[in-house]
């Protein structure tokens, strides 16, 4: 359904799209290195494990020369899409975000790591109420990892604020049983 | 009339108390995610996998189905009032149903959606469980070159035919491809593509996939997209109880798009695209009321592609069930679920799991009451899951995210192959790639390698098999002239009347 097939401008290259070709097939050629890795037994010469791969690659290779003679025919994206510019401020605080996440969540637990998180997060999307983004984040951390994590028996890295909640949690059962 | 045997033994399964209760969960699960925009069933039912590992199977698909089921109706509310479909198949309600809402008559749109999903849910369901047996008995007969055949049949269509651009569509199944070929293969042994990484051995799990591409894309892309308009919640204005014209013009509609809906649903093309908006051309031309399309809103335009949308969703369980042949995202991760129990699913899973499967059909009914009930007195009550603003909803959508990941194996390295595939995810939102053949591609790529060297064993290595079997050739045929047809007629149309000339790249 793309927008730019009745109208016909002069075939633009179109860049974006250019890349995604030559990213696919970058993968092909990845493929193919990792097919090559593959010791093949001679007892499964004929359907071995490397038949279904060297199809794939067949077809991604295909698939990314489709991709690229699109890409110099003036690419496929919609004009809506291409008017419409890129947030770049917001999508940076949701890879902050992402990222701050991956390199908390060892050293500082699961709750807390989501917490700093959940508000980048909501940050970059705009709302500017830090403090009750914070607090937000922290019940929703807290259920996510009590409510869902606890009942499907997922086990989440726990932390500091999960070990003291878990200290506090044990010590009432403890009372209440005494 | 094995069937209502089948079916009562079922209700007794699905009426216990637990598993009431796990069915009213799915159902108000599935109607919040739903409603929500930014969540679907498929990354729902993917977060929720590992439950699996502490239930009984029928406990979990009950669950599952209700989510299923429940998305389908509670999509249809965000149409309507916001104008966001929240659910691709929902893309045409939102055509009329918000146009109706804008001039008052909201009530009427979510009544009739919502009555309408629940006959053509009942029909689809009834569907099912007449049309499983009768295919099964045909699928008995099929040996793995007609699996195989069958499986290509249903990448095409899946892929190709369904969606904008048979390349693209391909292109996001062939990645799907390379991703569940990850890990040690089963018949051999051997690693593959695991780059010399041990924590790629096992495979990149389907959550991963699927939470990567649906959560943590879908929030990259929302945010880069910050500046393109946003859409207002219409206020719900008028009864929710339709008026006798109300009813009289909704009616038909609801019984032609199950009409439409089921069948198409329960090829192995699937997809609720085509079915929706074939009962919304249908509508319109039958319609006596036609300047009210794409005016103020006409309560067929509404009642049809709804009722298509439900009846389809029920469809594509009988090639999964029965063939164990996934032809939506949703679909491949509730194979996935098998898969975790051990379960094959197949021809042989009516018998050997008769009570796993008549009771998930049973509670398919059940599901259906629940969630009239649930999207009709209450629907107040998800109205106001509408307000919940988009910062929040997508930074606690990536909290639960962060559960589901981190949960499977407390390794950082699965964080980060999910934002690699989250990074990947928003390039194809943004690309216009379509995600769900990525997910079905993982599933049913291995299972579709499992049967060609099955084949191929079989036949000592000789080609043929394909296509001298006449089943697996017809079915080879088929998913060629799906491929290819499109593309002949257009060119034939277009020589035709331009001359010969060149046909720009359709990619």
């Amino acid at each position: 359904m793309s927008t730019s097939d009745q109208q016909a401008p002069p075939p633009r290259l179109a860049v974006p799209e250019l890349l995604i070709g030559f990213g696919l097939l970058a993968c092909a050629a990845a493929v193919a290195w990792q097919t090559l890795a593959i010791p093949v037994s001679p007892l499964y010469s004929k359907v071995g494990p490397t038949v279904f791969p060297y199809i794939t690659m067949t077809g991604m290779v295909i698939l990314s020369l489709l991709l690229i003679v699109a890409a110099l025919r003036g690419g496929w994206q919609p004009e809506e899409e291409k008017e419409t510019p890129t947030d770049w401020k917001a999508m940076g605080f949701v890879v902050i975000g992402l990222i701050a996440n991956l390199v908390l969540i060892q050293p500082l637990g699961f709750t807390a790591a989501s917490v700093i998180m959940f508000v980048l997060i909501c940050y970059g999307f705009g709302s500017r109420h830090t403090l009750r983004d914070a607090l937000t984040g922290l019940i929703l951390a807290l259920a996510a990892y009590f409510g869902f994590a606890r009942a499907l028996g997922v086990n989440i890295g726990a932390g500091f604020i999960e070990n003291q909640l878990n200290t506090v949690i044990e010590s009432i059962i403890s009372m209440l049983r005494a | 009339m094995e069937t209502l045997g089948h079916l009562a033994n079922g209700f007794s399964v699905a009426f216990t108390p637990v598993n009431l209760m796990w069915c009213l969960l799915g159902t108000t699960l599935g109607t919040a995610i739903g409603v929500l925009p930014g969540l679907g069933p498929a990354l729902t039912i993917a977060l929720l996998l590992p439950i699996t590992y502490q239930v009984a199977p029928e406990a979990s698909f009950i669950l599952f189905a209700g989510i299923y089921y429940g998305a389908m109706y509670g999509g249809s509310t965000t149409s309507i009032l916001l104008n966001t479909p929240g659910e691709s198949a929902t893309i045409v309600t939102a055509l009329e149903g918000n146009r109706m809402a804008r001039s008052g008559r909201g009530g009427a749109a979510l009544a009739t959606s919502a009555i309408g999903s629940f006959v053509a849910g009942t029909i689809g369901t009834l569907g099912v469980a007449f049309l499983a047996p009768i295919v099964v008995k045909f699928a008995l007969s099929f040996g793995p070159a007609e699996y195989f055949s069958l499986m290509v049949l249903a990448f095409i269509t899946v892929s190709a035919v369904l969606g904008s651009s048979s390349v693209r569509g391909l292109t996001s199944l062939f990645v799907g491809f390379v991703i569940g070929m990850i890990g040690v293969d089963l018949q051999t042994g051997q690693p593959r593509f695991t780059f010399g990484m041990n924590e790629l051995l096992d495979g990149v799990d389907v959550i991963i996939v699927a939470v990567g591409l649906f959560a943590v894309g879908e929030t990259l892309y929302m945010a880069s997209r910050r500046y393109a308009g946003k859409d207002e919640i219409v206020p719900l204005k008028g009864s929710l109880y339709m008026t006798a014209a109300e009813w009289s013009r909704s009616w038909k509609p609801w019984l032609r798009g199950a009409a439409i809906g089921f069948p198409i649903g329960a090829m192995p093309a699937g997809g609720a695209e085509i079915p929706t908006f074939l009962s919304y051309a249908i509508e319109k031309k039958l319609s006596k009321h036609k300047e009210e399309f794409g005016t103020v809103g006409a309560i067929e335009g509404v009642a049809g592609p709804e009722a298509a949308n439900n009846a389809s969703a029920a469809g594509v369980l009988v090639p999964m069930l029965t063939l164990g042949l996934p032809t939506s995202a949703t679909a491949a991760i509730m194979l996935s679920a098998f898969q975790s129990y051990g379960i094959n699913p197949g021809p042989l899973l009516l018998t050997t799991q008769a009570n796993l499967v008549w009771g998930l059909i049973a509670s398919l009914f059940i599901a259906n009451v629940i969630l009239v009930i649930l999207n009709l007195p209450l629907i107040g009550l998800w109205v106001r899951l509408l307000k919940i603003p988009a910062p929040q909803l997508y930074a606690g959508i990536l909290v639960f995210a962060t559960v589901g990941t981190y949960g499977i194996s407390q390794s950082p390295i699965d964080l980060v192959i999910l934002y690699l595939l989250g990074a990947a995810g928003f390039l194809m939102r943004r690309f216009d790639f379509p995600t769900a053949p990525v997910i079905i591609g993982m599933i049913l790529g291995p299972l579709a390698e499992t049967q060609f060297r099955r084949a191929m064993t079989i036949s000592n290595g000789d080609w043929s098999v394909f296509y001298t079997h006449k089943l697996s050739l017809t079915l080879l045929t088929l998913a060629f002239i799906g491929l290819a047809g499109p593309h002949i007629w257009a060119f034939i149309e277009h020589r035709r009347r331009r001359g010969p000339e060149h046909v720009p790249g359709d990619a």
